[in-house]
């Protein structure tokens, strides 16, 4: 493999992983930070309990999203350095904002939440979770505006072929981070909500002791989760209709449309190869002109086919990679302006199932359990924690598509934007040796695949433990010394 | 323009040596001072509010290198790639190792993270060192930027020397933080601890000084090298008459004088390009638009004296000096 395929491989794992624990840390941050409101309004032990205990899942998973994020930053310099010198006046400038606006009240009030039980007056601790919690939103917003810039690059002009920052409120108030951004927390939430559902579930079949602890949590686990779907739909609806209008060949590559449809119909599923690009052995089943109205709201509207763009993007970004050493085994060679059909069809397909069956299940138990009923069967078991992972799924299968929808673009070009405002994939990445690339990318693997194992060992055993694991023991004469610390690693 | 945000990157680094360089100090003494489970305890919890809030300094530093300077950050984090990649894993290492290292209760598991600690805290340390010295010193850049050479090109003599200034000075000044925030026994063993490397933790660093100075050095540069020795010297004077918080300080002090040591000499080159002078990365080729630059200025004017507050505010909450009678019993599921 070269180094291109390296490094995409190696950017693809450690964002795909850090994107496991990053839905989970917004989602959970905030609703702990609800549920310590709670108990901060009422004084009543429940809400105490379950800040104590789904804080304590959400500490486990924080500190891998931290050093994974750490891989992110330093990534761009290590293995994509040309993308970054060509892209630095515009992308560094969100990056860094996240770094000194977000990030820095996120650590810093994690650690005073965390060691500040008992030692910060009540409301000012409470104050803490808030400042971190909004904190994890705010670096999704940074990060994600970064991100949609390589997707709409906006506010700039094009000076000695690289682009330069004109406006930073276009790059912040770009369209597509403004679609991005709710789709995203509302991704996070379905998670947060699944998750919740699914252990607490587990603890009520269970009969574990705390019965109200568990119950106030699936509840809330699933209204989180059914709005966070609901919001997905809406959300993914308008980023959609960017999407056709801003990356229209991602969209034709998401239904494996080939040609050219007035009204267009939307693909509910393929039997066949999507990958043929002639279409002729597809059996879709299909919801006539729906693909139409998800485009332009107009159901007899034209949705251009893959066959019908490629020609479009030959004619404006080229036929032939330029003769470059640097480009590898691709100089010279024609550009491939169509993205990996099966990956980019069912990833979005995958997306939407998940996400939808992470609602439903949610639903299911919430009617389960209505009444003060408690389901006895294994089935249910396997029903609540097996639901934990579907939208863990949906968000990585949309990531997957979103990435992979935009090739061979690594900075997609801006249909009404300023011309010479993109660049190959290609192209993007450094002159290392390949190496040093394939080291990084087995250690890297490695080493995340170890703390896999680590943080779901650890997760199992909290989990397990329930309320009683994670509260101080009464029953034990502990020293109630005020010298004591409340709380020490 | 560009000037200053040479040396507002120069600051972030001064931050991040200053503030991270003593916890790397607590968990590279780890072994050393805490002689049971109890006293490693007390160790780490010095350090455990705060500790994830200083690494953000380095982030923040790379991004605002990205933001303000990308050939600089371009060039220099993919020549120096396999350090890099080295220095990620130790710090992925140690900062999980924190968080985990309590939520099991068995000597096994306490074992095998302190490994990671000691272990994690060392090489990221030394990884500092080398690649901010090879950033110093300069590496075989083409005129693109791109590296020329081998893989290994960031590790010179004069960058190993580099990763053992660092890692000395963070040395000295974990003991002398320690023997600030703790109490009792580990109080007495940090200071002497301190006392007694510190000749031979700081000769690195003063070694490198002295050879940045003969290499690059203007009037300026020599003034603060010597301000480097002064401080360090007083440092340790004072912590011999337990005097630790104005120990403490003065260890400010050298770094702030070291960081304007080694960038006073980089300067105006951010980078240096050992081929050919003409390939250097200069603060003037190297640079964002003015735009850019102006929209980091506003950021980092807010942004800065917000972020000082409410750490400062961390540090007074914690303030408190910690001794094995405040350690909690362990309480884990079983």
């Amino acid at each position: 493999m070269d180094v291109l395929d390296l490094a995409r491989w190696q950017f693809g794992i450690t964002t795909v992983y850090h994107f496991l624990m990053v839905p989970l840390t917004i989602g959970l941050s905030l609703l702990v930070a609800g549920m310590q409101t709670a108990w901060v309004r009422t004084g009543d032990r429940k809400y105490y309990a379950m800040t104590k205990f789904w804080g304590k899942l959400l500490l486990i998973n924080f500190a891998m999203g931290v050093v994974t994020g750490i891989v992110q930053e330093f990534q761009f310099g290590m293995t994509w350095s040309a993308y970054s010198r060509f892209v630095g006046d515009v992308f560094g400038a969100p990056l860094a904002m996240e770094g000194l606006v977000a990030f820095f009240v996120e650590s810093t009030f994690l650690g005073l939440w965390i060691f500040g039980w008992d030692r910060l007056p009540k409301k000012v601790h409470l104050a803490c979770a808030w400042a971190f919690s909004t904190a994890t939103m705010a670096s999704a917003y940074f990060i994600l505006a970064a991100n949609s810039w390589m997707q709409h690059p906006v506010g700039v002009e094009l000076v000695d072929g690289r682009p330069r920052l004109t406006s930073i409120w276009a790059v912040l108030g770009n369209n597509t981070v403004l679609a991005a951004f709710p789709h995203t927390i509302f991704g996070a939430f379905a998670v947060a909500g699944a998750f919740l559902v699914g252990i607490a579930a587990w603890h009520l079949w269970k009969r574990s002791d705390d019965g109200p602890v568990w119950r106030s949590s699936v509840k809330l686990g699933t209204w989180v989760g059914v709005v966070a779907f609901t919001g997905l739909l809406i959300s993914g609806d308008f980023q959609g209709k960017l999407m056709f209008e801003q990356q229209p060949m991602k969209m034709a590559a998401a239904e494996a449309l080939c040609h050219t449809e007035e009204p267009a119909a939307f693909s509910v599923f393929a039997v066949g190869d999507v990958s043929r690009p002639d279409c002729e052995s597809v059996k879709s089943i299909t919801v006539p002109a729906l693909l139409s109205f998800l485009a332009h709201n107009d159901f007899s509207s034209q949705v251009k086919g893959i066959q019908d763009l490629v020609p479009e993007y030959q004619a404006k970004y080229g036929t032939n990679y330029p003769v470059d050493e640097r480009l590898g085994e691709l100089s010279g060679k024609p550009i491939d302006y169509v993205p990996l059909l099966p990956v980019t069809y069912w990833g979005f397909r995958l997306m939407i199932g998940f996400g939808a069956i992470a609602a439903g299940v949610g639903l299911l138990v919430l009617w389960l359990i209505r009444g003060g009923r408690v389901p006895t069967g294994r089935w249910f078991r396997l029903l609540a924690l097996g639901s934990i992972a579907t939208p863990f799924l949906g968000n990585s299968f949309g990531w997957v598509f979103t990435e992979m929808g935009r090739q061979p673009f690594v900075v997609v070009p801006n249909p009404t934007g300023v011309d010479g405002v993109w660049m190959f994939t290609a192209r993007a990445v450094s002159n290392s040796t390949p190496g040093e690339v394939l080291t990084s990318l087995i250690a890297l693997t490695l080493v995340y695949g170890v703390l896999a194992c680590v943080e779901v060992f650890l997760v199992r055993r909290y989990v397990r433990g329930g309320v009683a694991g994670v509260l101080p023991d009464h029953n034990k004469t502990e020293r109630k010394d005020d010298d004591v610390l409340s709380f020490a690693y | 323009m560009e000037t200053f945000w040479f040396c507002v990157i120069a600051l972030l680094w001064l931050g991040y040596l200053f503030l991270e360089g003593f916890d790397f100090g607590v968990g590279m003494l780890l072994p050393v001072l805490g002689r049971d489970e109890t006293e490693r305890r007390v160790l780490i919890n010095t350090i455990g509010p705060v500790w994830d809030g200083n690494e953000v300094w380095l982030l923040v530093a790379g991004g605002a290198t990205f933001a303000a300077f990308p050939g600089w950050y371009a060039s220099l984090f993919s020549s120096a790639y396999l350090p890099l990649v080295l220095f990620l894993l130790a710090l992925i290492g140690r900062g999980v190792a924190f968080e985990y290292r309590g939520k099991v209760d068995s000597a096994r598991w306490r074992r095998v993270w302190d490994a990671v600690i000691f272990v994690g805290s060392w090489v990221a340390t030394l990884g500092v060192g080398l690649v901010l010295t090879a950033n110093v010193f300069g590496l075989p850049l083409d005129a693109n930027g791109d590296r020329v050479g081998s893989p290994f090109a960031a590790v010179t003599l004069e960058s190993l020397l580099g990763a053992l200034a660092i890692a000395g000075y963070a040395l000295v000044h974990g003991a002398v933080f320690l023997s600030l925030k703790t109490e009792g026994e580990v109080r007495e063993r940090a200071r002497a601890v301190a006392l007694r490397i510190a000749p031979f933790a700081l000769l690195p660093l003063v070694v490198l000084l002295l050879l940045v100075q003969l290499r690059f050095g203007t009037v300026w540069t020599y003034a603060a090298a010597i301000g480097v020795a002064l401080a360090a010297f007083g440092a340790l004077a004072r912590l011999a008459l337990r005097r630790e918080g104005q120990a403490f300080a003065l260890m400010g002090v050298a770094v702030a004088c070291a960081v304007v040591a080694l960038f006073g000499a980089l300067y105006p080159n951010v980078l240096p390009s050992t081929l050919d002078p003409a390939y250097s990365l200069t603060v003037e080729n190297a640079a964002s638009s003015p735009y850019t630059l102006t929209v980091m200025t506003w950021v980092a004017a807010f942004g800065t004296p917000a972020v000082l507050v409410y750490q400062g505010w961390t540090y007074w909450v914690f303030r408190k000096r910690i001794g094995t009678r405040h350690i909690p019993q362990v309480h884990v599921p079983q």
